[in-house]
């Protein structure tokens, strides 16, 4: 079969890993640049209008008053942080465990996919209250409730990927005599992994949601911790420069918790998948 | 004979009757064509004859080392319509893919696959990604998976069908000349007259849905097959008798 169609068709198709400055700066300048401009435009109205700090602090002044504060900001910066972060990987271990128990058996998926729908759409604001009397330790009552707001995503993307696996490639493992426990590794899971990966994306911004929300709930009720509850304090002593500059670190944070769960995406399917592989021409 | 199918009615749950007494056998070492319009239960029959499904009713009988009447499973390499990769796998650990679920050592399974690889013409890619080559490429990748375990029986469902005219003919060809040096027996799914009757030994012919077999042509064309016989007095009388056999299958 030598010397057909011997040329390397499409062979430099794959996305290397390339990160050059024209690159990046290709990615982060459009942005950057939009953010700058709002940035000018609203200390220009802030001084023009002679907007009292309290109503609207400009972010020249939010962001000195970031720098002044840093020290009160950054452990409550910490807090929050590692409520998401724990709370993401448990809603990913524990995610993919329910997944892989839902598509063990319709009837098993079936009889409790809806209870798991019910825990999402049941709004975290109105449970939280309960879960942290319920539960005494507040860190953990927090993690539970950032877990309830971020598992969702992929326990649904998850089931889907698993349950996607190409009938033709079922069937050659059949022919080949694999065994459920091959057919699961060499198969269904990586097939799976895009659509997990696309959950996982997802529940990262919701940990973070579900933390702040979290925290706000126990901080109403007088607890200290995380950023929800410096935004909180701010309110109540009318330091509106210092929620600001609590609020832009919430931000930022969710922003960078999506662009590193998108690099690893990148990372895991740049040879192989479509989302992630450089089209061609 | 290494299998024989008789009476073999196959329904579907959703009540499509696919087959209705179809009886074939299948010669060691021949290159049987399975030819019919679409939707006649060619692919059914492979299927079936795969373990992929179970009969509705007759039988299908297996000669061989394991005695009548059961499957060798190791002995049968299939290649379905589509090149059936997996996306995420180098053509390497795709055509390593039988030999790994057999659970082979790598150091026995790595000179297999080399052979196969080289057998498609394909030395050079093992690295590739499926994404990476072409149509024809991607079913040479296809076809050396199923030959990795050195098969008896290779079932072939439409293999070349979505490929463009001349990708097919060097594949014909290519085709030709691996049954030619290995001798296994080669089921091929196809509903071009011409391309079954360029590559076959024997043609069973289909009638139209409830599949079975309305006829049969053995072709006696030269063992070398080539270009020459694709343009040759012979090759089109019977390209003529086959297609007059397809007409009256599909009269009924």
């Amino acid at each position: 079969m030598r010397d057909l169609e011997a040329a390397p068709v499409g062979r430099v198709a794959v996305r290397p890993w390339r990160w050059g400055v024209g690159r990046i700066a290709r990615l982060v300048l459009p942005p950057a640049g939009v953010g700058f401009a709002g940035l000018v435009i609203w200390e220009a109205v802030v001084r023009l209008q002679q907007i009292p700090i309290y109503i609207l602090p400009g972010p020249w002044l939010i962001l000195k008053t970031l720098v002044k504060d840093w020290g009160t900001l950054y452990p409550s910066l910490l807090v929050t942080l590692a409520i998401a972060g724990a709370a993401l990987l448990v809603a990913t271990v524990a995610g993919v465990m329910i997944a892989i128990v839902f598509t063990q058996s319709r009837w098993i998926e079936l009889s409790l996919f809806p209870y798991a729908v019910i825990l999402q759409v049941t709004p975290i604001v109105a449970i939280a209250p309960l879960i942290i009397i319920w539960v005494k330790n507040i860190p953990i009552a927090l993690l539970i409730c950032a877990w309830l707001v971020a598992f969702f995503p992929i326990v649904s993307n998850t089931t889907l990927g698993l349950n996607s696996a190409d009938h033709n490639l079922l069937n050659l493992f059949q022919l080949y005599g694999a065994s459920r426990r091959q057919v699961f590794w060499h198969l269904r899971l990586p097939s799976a992994m895009p659509y997990f990966l696309g959950g996982l994306r997802i529940s990262g911004g919701l940990a973070l949601i579900g933390a702040v929300v979290a925290e706000f709930v126990a901080g109403t009720g007088g607890t200290q911790s995380g950023l929800a509850y410096r935004v909180l304090e701010s309110g109540y002593t009318m330091q509106i420069p210092r929620m600001f500059a609590a609020l832009f670190m919430i931000t930022c944070t969710g922003v960078l918790i999506f662009v590193a769960l998108t690099a690893l995406s990148h990372l895991l399917l740049r040879t192989w998948h479509e989302s992630a592989a450089e089209r061609e021409g | 004979m290494i299998v024989r199918l008789r009476n073999v009615d196959k329904v579907y749950a959703n009540g499509v009757e696919a087959l209705r007494g179809l009886d074939l056998d299948v010669g060691e070492g021949e290159f049987l064509s399975l030819l019919g319009p679409s939707g006649c239960g060619k692919s059914t029959v492979l299927r079936l004859v795969a373990g992929l499904g179970e009969v509705s009713s007759g039988r299908i009988e297996w000669s061989g080392a394991g005695g009548p009447g059961s499957q060798p499973t190791g002995d049968i390499g299939f290649v379905f319509q589509e090149p059936t990769l997996m996306p995420w796998a180098t053509v390497w650990k795709n055509v390593l893919l039988p030999l790994k679920l057999r659970g082979l050592a790598l150091d026995e399974a790595a000179p297999r696959v080399r052979e196969s690889i080289a057998m498609v013409g394909l030395e050079g890619f093992e690295k590739a990604y499926p994404r990476e080559l072409s149509g024809g490429m991607k079913m040479r990748v296809s076809i050396a998976r199923a030959l990795v375990t050195r098969p008896r029986l290779l079932l072939m469902d439409e293999p070349f069908a979505s490929l463009d005219e001349i990708t097919r003919f060097k594949l014909d060809n290519d085709l030709l000349a691996l049954w030619a040096r290995q001798q296994w027996t080669v089921v091929f799914v196809t509903h071009s007259v011409y391309e079954s009757v360029y590559l076959s030994t024997r043609i069973a012919v289909m009638t139209a849905r409830p599949g079975r077999t309305a006829g049969e042509v053995t072709v006696d064309g030269p063992n070398a097959r080539d270009e020459a016989f694709r343009t040759s007095p012979l090759y089109n009388e019977y390209c003529r008798n086959v297609s007059a056999r397809l007409a009256e299958a599909g009269r009924g």
